[in-house]
């Protein structure tokens, strides 16, 4: 160290501090939520594709009402299939613009990409959501929805949880590819069927006339078991999608 | 604080970095010219840790890379071809993102926007703004974090003089720490490059074609190699 | 280690095993009360099954040692196996509607959880070419394909878990009560799967020493400058 007495760059270089994981998710989060609300890329592009869906599914069952089984079916595919454009989207601007390069230059934990990008996603399918389940139950179901909410919204959750892992982690490793948009959903639906056949085979109970039930534990289990072992796998391999 | 011996960086079977080898001091500033695709920016990213080596040994300010690459990161800055800024944010929240990445405050953003001459643009969508005030937001962000190294990437190409006066205090000889701020910068100008340079590196085909002390190089050397 | 060594050994004890499994499978093996003589495609495609699967999350565990070490061969190898269970997975489903039609006069059901789950398997492990070849740089490209060989390969148990619990009711069959087959049959069955796996084995390894001599070759030409 130098006996001079400390400038302003010292004063600035020891005040900077690398921020922590909770920091940088914060930071990219907010970044791409900005940048989200600026261009309305993603989310209402999927609200917007979920009600048309409902509409075509009308027309191509040639029903009024759907419930049961049915109902489980249509909302399912159609939430899932609105989520692959959202994960289409995911990781656009950074590959385009900011670039990754931006962020591997930071100080930072690198998983903290991951983080904040499946919880962005998670907010996008939030919004989704909020649109895409009162239009269904408006335009399609035939039983109350109101009832069936409480446990739908439990499903709802664990299964968001998943799709989120799974796509940002799909998005990333199709961001750099050459057709990546179609590559995205080829990648994630398969992986996906385990949380249909959760979501799906949860909801159908609940979204029935003629023999209502309850939500049962064993598909909350099995959504939440991908959960967890999609969360712990995405978390151990996605820095090595990063680096170069 | 830069010390490459044999380095090699690979694309497929192909070697865009053979067996490169130099030492550079602190506070000192290396060019490095060749023509396109003979290895400069390969060379600054392997330096920015954006790129691991595939052989040799690369030191860059006390730290092994590629496995500290980790701590040296907060130290380096880069400035490449690419802006690496988000087109639909305003410069301010721009540079506020990559403060906060780097653990710098606020008031290092403004002071920095100040310094380059755009506060009255700072509130603008980047897209609104021409390539040259784009380039100056680069330069900021690439200095925010008041980086030991610094890496140009041809840093003066899409600047007009004002706005290189503008920068040279930010990114020119002289600046940074005690004013002992290393640089390493890859350059198209033989003259240009010469004036700034201490030490000089020639690539060509990714090899070292030239390595001496930039006052013993005359400006005709650098022209060979673009040959 | 030299190319193909090991594989005349290979090849004949994989014949050898062949042989022996389909003398059992035709003389040794009784034909089962209630499907026939074409319940024995079952000594064919389970075994085959059970193969392919071991050979995805098999391929699941190179790429773990391929992220771990950086070594390429393993990457390799994790291609190639990955590749070979496609190919075998392909057999499995052509069987597996051959027995379904037999069977149950559809040539496909969605009855038997087994079957389904490996479709699914099936359809993800066919995107693993077109995401290979749709990434030029090769580093990354082995690279991100060894995350995805880690994601499918974890998914396969984890398919089949779900897929298994969605089923309304458990097809009666040979496959579900593989633990209580009568001797002669599970002594075929237990022949039949060691012989599939030599096969697989002999397979990949051929595959291996083809593409490694491949390799050979085209860095040999380009060391004398054949290209």
């Amino acid at each position: 160290m130098t006996d001079n007495p400390p400038t302003a760059n010292d004063a600035r270089r020891s005040s900077a501090r690398p921020p922590g994981l909770a920091a940088t998710v914060g930071a990219l989060l907010g970044k791409d939520l900005l940048v989200e609300l600026r261009t309305l890329e993603s989310v209402p592009g999927m609200s917007l594709f979920a009600v048309s869906t409902f509409v075509v599914f009308h027309f191509a069952l040639n029903q009024n009402t759907v419930s049961g089984d049915e109902a489980a079916g249509i909302l399912w595919v159609t939430l899932l299939f609105a989520a692959m454009l959202g994960v289409n989207r995911l990781f656009v601007a950074d590959a385009e613009q900011g670039g990754f390069d931006g962020f591997l230059l930071a100080p930072v934990d690198r998983s903290a990409m991951l983080v904040a990008k499946a919880l962005a996603l998670l907010a996008y399918l939030i919004v989704l959501e909020l649109v895409a389940v009162p239009a269904f139950g408006l335009l399609l179901l035939g039983s109350p929805l109101g009832q069936a909410l409480p446990g739908l919204l439990a499903v709802l959750a664990l299964a968001d949880v998943g799709i989120a892992v799974i796509g940002t982690l799909i998005a990333a490793l199709a961001v750099r590819t050459r057709a990546r948009d179609l590559l995205g959903p080829l990648l994630a639906l398969p992986l996906l069927v385990p949380v249909v056949i959760g979501g799906a085979r949860a909801s159908s109970p609940l979204l029935s006339i003629v023999h209502p039930g309850g939500l049962q534990l064993r598909w909350l289990g099995t959504l939440g078991l991908y959960d967890l072992v999609f969360g712990l796998i995405a978390y151990a391999v996605f820095d090595f999608l990063l680096e170069d | 604080m830069i010390e490459l011996d044999g380095l090699v960086r690979r694309y497929g079977e192909r070697e865009v970095l053979s067996d490169v080898s130099l030492s550079l001091a602190g506070g000192q500033t290396l060019v490095v010219f060749g023509c396109n695709g003979a290895g400069k920016t390969t060379l600054l990213r392997v330096l920015a840790t954006l790129l691991r080596p595939h052989a040799g040994e690369v030191e860059v300010l006390g730290c092994r890379l590629p496995d500290d690459a980790w701590q040296v990161r907060g130290r380096i800055g880069l400035l490449g071809h690419e802006p690496l800024l988000y087109r639909e944010l305003t410069p301010r929240e721009n540079l506020r993102f990559h403060a906060r990445l780097h653990g710098v405050g606020t008031e290092r953003v403004e002071e920095l926007l100040a310094a380059v001459g755009l506060v009255d643009r700072a509130g603008e969508p980047l897209k609104t703004l021409s390539r040259g005030m784009v380039q100056r937001v680069a330069i900021c962000r690439a200095v925010l974090h008041d980086p030991e190294l610094l890496l140009l990437d041809e840093p003066w190409v899409s600047l007009d003089p004002a706005a290189r006066e503008l920068a040279w205090p930010l990114i020119g000889a002289g600046t940074g720490p005690d004013g002992r701020r290393t640089r390493v910068i890859s350059s198209h100008d033989p003259g240009g490059g010469l004036a700034e340079a201490d030490l000089v590196l020639g690539l060509r085909g990714g090899r070292v074609a030239l390595l001496r002390e930039a006052g013993s190089v005359d400006p005709s050397e650098i022209t060979e190699l673009y040959r | 280690m030299p190319i193909g060594r090991g594989l005349r050994t290979l090849s004949i004890s994989t014949v050898a095993a062949m042989g022996v499994a389909l003398g059992l499978v035709f003389f040794y093996a009784p034909i089962e009360a209630e499907e026939g003589f074409l319940q024995k495609i079952f000594y064919l495609h389970v075994p085959l099954a059970i193969v392919s699967l071991c050979g995805f999350v098999l391929g699941g565990l190179m790429a773990i040692a391929h992220l771990r070490t950086r070594d390429q061969r393993w990457d390799l190898r994790s291609y190639v196996t990955i590749h070979m269970s496609l190919i075998l997975g392909v057999v499995v489903l052509l069987t597996g509607a051959i027995w379904a039609r037999g069977s149950w006069g559809h040539w496909w059901v969605w009855s038997e959880p087994t079957l389904v789950s490996f479709l699914i398997v099936m359809l993800l492990y066919a995107t693993y070419q077109p995401l290979r070849f749709a990434i030029e740089d090769p580093e990354r490209q082995a690279r991100y394909a060894s995350v995805f060989a880690i994601t499918a390969g974890a998914f396969v148990p984890m398919n089949f878990l779900a897929v298994r619990l969605s089923s309304s009711y458990l097809h009666p069959r040979v496959l579900g009560s593989s633990s209580n087959l009568p001797p002669p049959m599970a002594l075929t069955f237990g022949v039949s799967l060691g012989a599939m796996a030599l096969l697989f084995a002999t397979l990949c390894s051929y595959e291996l020493a083809a593409k490694r001599t491949r390799i050979l070759l085209k860095s040999s030409s380009r060391i004398l400058g054949y290209r």
